[in-house]
């Protein structure tokens, strides 16, 4: 479950955020879209707690992420953008090293990681160094690592890029049995129709607010367009408008 | 908390030992690459030395005809004479142009003045533009010079007069300097190399930790996992830390070896430099891991890429030779003040543990202490910085 209320973020005179809030539920995936530079990326830090907000209040499971950033990051895991691996170790490696410093137990680490390994798919390549991996498989193994401790909360920022068909697909799949298990899942995008086939909750950001955060049919009501890029569209306008 | 610590150790020691860069930095340039050029400089300024007197020199005479005597005198000096250019002023010129260091020239009343008491002239002929030309030339006036000193004792003798009227003063040089202490001068220089090889060990570990983490977009995802920044930076530079002694280590050994080939002992030095003072060194030597280590880490964090950080940590090589330079200049002795300054306070140290001179305790303590107190100081700004949101660039 996270909470955000009205955050404000600004970085020298760029305000990033102006005011941003939402919810996302358990057991849902919430999309965050936005054009390029709206500050989807900005208000995930925020909630990894790598960023602290000018103001406003953001929450994990109830947990505040400024006033307790250590326990909330307990609760997340995250895949940031354009996330890199270590070349020197291998993929193994560098899931073993992220679950040991989320504190998985050792008795049952090396269970934890080849459980992480066979749900990712990544079996084939997982005992070789990470250097010269493809994309998709730089891609699967950071969200192996941001999973392997087993995180209520998943915050995934524009994770399909760059990714191929088939890798796009495994990884909607993925997404898609964390709900199942009644994972929150927070996911941003710039694609429409990444969005639409997965979300069931959508955040449209633009300019650092919220234009509009609906369920997806809620959203064509609102904006009166059926097809959901007009729809897109049409909210990033109402903020120009304001 | 510690759980943390050692997990970051362990991964950053696996993955710098599984680079060739780090590896390279840590295990070559440092270890080997100082002590070669320290042998090499040595072994040079050894020849050099030894050269003088050894050495047969050659030079040219123009009218060798008109001193038989003198010819004679300088040959027994292992002076070797030949034939010189046709005229004095061919031999001006052979001289410019290089083709002789040094030319003398007897002319043809060389003879005739000295039997006539009239004080002989002969001209020697050199480039003080030419250093090596200038080495030639000095003992080419020795050796004429002693010839002109044995001539005035026949003289005086034949007179009558006891030669030694013309030596009012008698002028003993006595070098109270030890063999140990001779080769400080030279072996200062080592201090050095083990401060530099040192620090080199941990620089591209200190880089990598940081601004690679950085650059590769692996120090986001690690920023967002349950553990705090402080114990990340610590773990981070523990690593550092045992690369830097390691190569600290090796360069201790690898000197050790080299001066044991080295004919130290024909330039009269003798440095005491066995396996106890290898040791000694090392713990001399070791408190400065912590103040180099924060030091680059922190000079790294504040960077915004790789290749930038290898630029400012460069400079940071250089800074800790500054007080040794300043102090050998000066030629400096250890003084309790100096001992609050790290790196000069482990050079002196160190020196007087070459020359085999008796330690104060208190120097070594001061030293040992106000090290580790800059480098926990400096370990703390680095947690500051690394607090920062700016870490992420």
């Amino acid at each position: 479950m996270i909470k955000v209320d009205r955050i404000h973020k600004s970085f020298g005179n760029v305000q990033a955020l102006r005011g941003v809030s939402f919810a996302a539920p358990d057991g849902k995936i919430t999309g965050l879209l936005g054009p390029n530079g709206a500050g989807k990326s900005t208000i995930m830090r925020v909630l990894y707690t790598v960023l602290r907000p000018d103001k406003g209040y953001a929450s994990v499971d109830g947990i505040d992420v400024v006033a307790d950033s250590l326990a909330a990051r307990r609760r997340i895991g995250a895949l940031p953008h354009g996330a890199g691996l270590y070349p020197h170790l291998t993929a193994r490696e560098n899931i073993t090293y992220f679950a040991r410093l989320c504190g998985v137990e050792k008795g049952v680490l090396d269970d934890q990681v080849d459980n992480i390994i066979k749900l990712l798919e990544i079996g084939d390549f997982a005992d070789r160094r990470t250097k010269g991996f493809s994309q998709g498989q730089r891609t699967k193994v950071s969200l192996a690592r941001a999973l392997v401790h087993d995180p209520q909360n998943v915050i995934l920022d524009e994770p399909t890029n760059g990714l191929d068909v088939m890798a796009t697909r495994s990884l909607r799949d993925l997404i898609l049995k964390l709900k199942d298990a009644g994972r929150c899942v927070l996911f941003s995008s710039h694609v429409m129709q990444e969005v639409a086939a997965l979300c069931d909750d959508i955040c449209i950001i633009a300019d650092g607010v919220v234009a509009i955060d609906d369920s997806i049919d809620g959203i064509r009501e609102r904006t009166g367009c059926d097809d959901l890029e007009d729809a897109f569209v049409a909210a990033i306008h109402l903020v120009a408008a304001e | 908390m510690t759980r943390t610590l050692v997990t970051v150790f362990l991964k950053e020691i696996v993955d710098n030992l599984r680079d060739r860069r780090s590896l390279a930095s840590a295990l070559i340039m440092g270890p080997i690459f100082g002590p070669l050029l320290f042998a090499f400089v040595i072994s040079l300024s050894i020849e050099r030395s030894l050269d003088d007197v050894e050495e047969t020199m050659e030079l040219p005479v123009v009218g060798r005809e008109y001193a038989p005597n003198l010819v004679r005198y300088l040959e027994s000096r292992n002076i070797e004479i030949t034939d010189g250019p046709a005229d004095p002023d061919a031999a001006a010129a052979a001289v410019r142009t290089g083709l002789h260091d040094v030319v003398l020239v007897i002319p043809e009343d060389f003879g005739a003045q000295l039997a006539a008491t009239i004080p002989a002239r002969v001209k020697l002929y050199s480039d003080g533009a030419n250093t090596q030309g200038g080495r030639e030339a000095r003992r080419a006036t020795r050796a004429l010079s002693a010839y002109n000193r044995e001539l005035a004792a026949i003289r005086l003798s034949a007179r009558g007069i006891n030669p030694l009227v013309l030596r009012p003063i008698n002028i003993d040089d006595i070098d109270v300097s030890t063999p140990s202490g001779r080769s400080a001068m030279l072996l200062g220089m080592m201090s050095y190399f083990f401060i530099f090889a040192l620090l080199m060990g941990g620089m591209y570990l200190a880089i990598d930790s940081t601004a690679g983490e950085r650059e590769r977009g692996s120090l986001e995802p690690l920023l967002s996992l349950p553990v705090t920044r402080t114990q990340l930076m610590l773990g981070k530079i523990a690593a550092t830390g045992v690369f830097m002694a390691f190569s600290l280590m090796l360069s201790l050994l690898s000197f050790y070896v080299v001066l044991k080939f080295m004919p130290l002992e024909k330039l009269g030095m003798t440095p005491n430099f066995d396996l106890a003072v290898v040791v000694a060194a090392f713990f001399l030597l070791a408190p400065f891991i912590l103040l180099g280590a924060s030091l680059m880490t922190l000079v790294a964090s504040f960077t915004k890429s790789y290749k930038e950080a290898q630029t400012w940590i460069s400079v940071v090589l250089i800074a800790p030779t500054l007080p040794i330079l300043i102090v050998s200049i000066l030629t400096l002795r250890p003084q309790l003040e100096f001992m609050f300054v790290p790196s000069l306070s482990q050079h002196l140290i160190l020196v007087d543990m070459i020359k085999n001179e008796p330690l104060n305790g208190l120097h070594i303590a001061i030293s040992v202490f106000s090290t580790l107190v800059f480098g926990a100081l400096l370990t703390w700004v680095c947690a500051r910085l690394y607090r920062r949101e700016g870490l992420l660039g």
